[in-house]
């Protein structure tokens, strides 16, 4: 076990955590503001790479592409709000969790439909492919480390947004008291079609960018989507510094348990048993960690309401 | 209202009569693929009874019910796949053999279940809103990964048993006799939810679901309330489970997909949260659209998603809430 394998580990902990706070933070964003669990965020994602996936095929270019997958994505998201979810927000959660659901059955199967059931695929741009020698000579995929870059700098963007401009005042406005900003003549339903459409592109960005280095599929979005409750849950939900700080979490646990569980349990058992013992636990590992996270603080960690 | 109460009967025993009529039915004009549905029916409604006692009742939204229909199936599947192969389950600390009867098999996914679904419970339980949901969720992908790395009894593939477990005095191979026996187990626990209800433990549940507060102020414990009702509600489920893999003689980590337990969900809601027999209409529904549109199109899932937003925005209260009026409706 050297010290590069463990910072190589490192670094892909950190890219598929940045990766999950694109779909967190709009997954939380949206239940912070609307108070709404929105299952069908992971479809948005899924909706993304497509996008991006057909763009590319017919440009070639990546840029097009992730532009191409903000923008269907947003446009999707507000379309879905205008037509769907902006009945749910009275409603309760089981409502909400049954409606989203019944969304994730449509886009699956309409993208199934559209696109077959077939992965496709999309191409790590030439300028960002093939490996960048770090400091202390430690050879590292470009395109991973764009990633990491990418993922911070819609952090940074989106914690801008959200303490330094007038949306992001009100943003947070409704978040505390939306009767009162409506009172004051912000027009809530735009605000929330807004909110909605930014959580949809997020997840569509997230989507294209992955779906570059996975296959572009249907389905492909459940999982992540699950990771991203994980996240938002361990962080609290609503709270955008708590989806970064769960997502790094549970980006680190993941990759990393994978790595050094099985390593750990060879130690002092059968080489074969320790492997088994090791990867059965490390696939549970963040699931355990956000029981044990909410077993001691019921709300997560950076949360404020029940 | 008596009126709204009459009818829900009625339907009631019209639902009964048709899950009777339709095998025999199927039986007499030969159609033994019908039968399967039949009993694919009354065990999916036993999964969605279970589910509606901690849904329906203690207002638990609990989105891992797979949990214990996998513990169940798996109870089924270890159990038999020893017997099959003629090794002990354990030799240590005494030694358990596996086994082809249903009967133990039942205890075991009863017992089993139950006891995951008291620690789960207790967890879970110091939670509540959406952050229970997400908790029950993260239980359910704990198993499924359990599952698919637990490579001693099949892993992903999951484990295959060659014939269906015995039952004294039935031929369980048969598929009439098999129905039957789901259909049995499926009545008897429709009466013991039904008794539940009208118990002072249901009664208590229910205002411990509506005003937690007066409930404590009386001196019950609602917690302690919502978690026997989860206990129960986790064995039913369980005890399903254990069918489900004798119907098909097959378990997987399948079971334990998260996209199950919201499966169940849809199954209580589309016959009705909290109704008796909602689970049993949503259950019957579910399967006769699968059947039917799954034969229409290879893309039924967009048309049950379509009649899912449909109820949900439109007919909330379920196919029972539709047909029998709101008035015993809770909530």
């Amino acid at each position: 076990m050297s010290s590069i394998l463990i910072i190589e580990q490192v670094l892909n902990g950190l890219q598929f955590g940045v990766m999950l706070f694109l779909m967190a933070a709009g997954l939380t964003l949206i239940f912070g503001v609307m108070g709404l669990i929105n299952l069908a965020h992971g479809s948005l994602y899924m909706v993304g790479a497509f996008a991006a996936a057909a763009v590319a095929a017919a440009t070639g270019s990546f840029l097009l592409a992730l532009g191409a997958a903000l923008a269907v994505a947003a446009a999707v998201g507000a379309v879905v709000e205008v037509a769907v979810i902006r009945r749910l927000y009275a409603t309760d959660h089981l409502d909400q969790v049954l409606a989203t659901f019944a969304l994730i059955l449509i886009f699956s199967e309409g993208t199934r439909y559209l696109f077959g059931s077939f992965p496709l695929y999309l191409d790590i741009p030439d300028a960002l492919s093939g490996p960048v020698t770090l400091p202390g000579g430690i050879q590292y995929p470009l395109y991973r480390l764009a990633l990491i870059g990418v993922g911070l700098a819609v952090a940074v963007g989106l914690w801008l947004l959200i303490e330094r401009t007038r949306v992001g005042i009100r943003i947070r406005a409704g978040e505390n008291d939306r009767e009162m900003i409506a009172a004051l003549g912000v027009d809530i339903s735009k605000l929330y079609t807004l909110v909605f459409a930014l959580g949809a592109a997020l997840a569509g960005l997230a989507g294209a960018l992955v779906g570059a280095i996975q296959s572009v599929q249907v389905g492909m979005g459940e999982p992540v989507l699950i990771l991203a409750f994980v996240v938002i849950v361990i962080g609290g939900i609503g709270s955008i510094k708590g989806a970064f700080v769960g997502a790094i979490l549970v980006g680190l646990t993941d990759t990393l348990g994978g790595i050094f569980l099985p390593e750990f349990f060879k130690l002092f058992m059968e080489p074969a048993a320790g492997t088994q013992v090791g990867a059965s636990l490390a696939s549970m590992a963040i699931y355990i960690l956000m029981s044990v996270v909410l077993v001691w603080r019921p709300t997560g960690l950076f949360g404020a309401r029940a | 209202m008596i009126g709204g109460m009459r009818r829900e009967a009625l339907i009631n025993l019209a639902v009964l009569a048709g899950l009777v009529a339709v095998p025999l039915w199927a039986l007499a004009v030969d159609e033994p693929f019908t039968i399967t549905l039949a009993t694919r029916v009354a065990i999916l409604a036993l999964a969605a009874v279970g589910l509606n006692i901690a849904l329906g009742l203690g207002g638990l939204v609990s989105l891992g019910h797979a949990v214990f229909f996998g513990i169940g199936g798996y109870a089924m599947g270890i159990l038999a796949h020893h017997a099959q192969t003629y090794t002990a389950v354990a030799e240590w600390p005494m030694l358990i053999e596996g086994t082809k009867s249903m009967p133990v098999i039942w205890l075991v996914a009863v017992v089993a279940s139950a006891l995951a679904a008291l620690v789960i419970g207790v967890l879970s339980l110091r939670t509540s809103g959406v952050y229970f949901i997400m908790i029950t969720l993260a239980f359910g992908q704990m198993f499924f990964y359990f599952a698919i790395s637990w490579s001693a009894y099949g892993g992903e593939d999951g484990l295959s048993i060659y014939v269906r477990n015995g039952f004294p005095g039935l031929n369980t191979l048969v598929p009439i006799q098999f129905f039957g026996l789901c259909f049995a187990i499926l009545c008897a626990v429709l009466w013991l939810n039904a008794r539940l209800m009208r118990s002072p433990f249901g009664l208590a549940l229910n205002a411990a679901r509506q005003v937690p507060v007066r409930v404590e102020t009386v001196g019950l414990n609602p917690v302690r309330l919502k978690l026997v009702a989860f206990v129960i509600s986790g064995a039913i489920t369980g005890l399903a489970g254990a069918l489900f893999a004798d119907l098909n003689r097959f378990v997987s980590p399948t079971m334990f997909s998260w996209q199950f337990s919201g499966e169940i969900i849809i199954l209580v809601i589309l016959g009705g949260v909290g109704r008796l027999f909602g689970p049993v209409v949503g259950a019957a529904v579910f399967v006769v659209l699968e059947h039917w549109l799954g034969g229409l199109t290879e893309f039924w899932l967009i048309w049950l998603g379509v009649i899912l937003l449909v109820i949900v925005l439109f007919a909330r209260g379920g196919l029972v809430g539709l047909l029998a009026g709101r008035s015993v409706a809770h909530d």
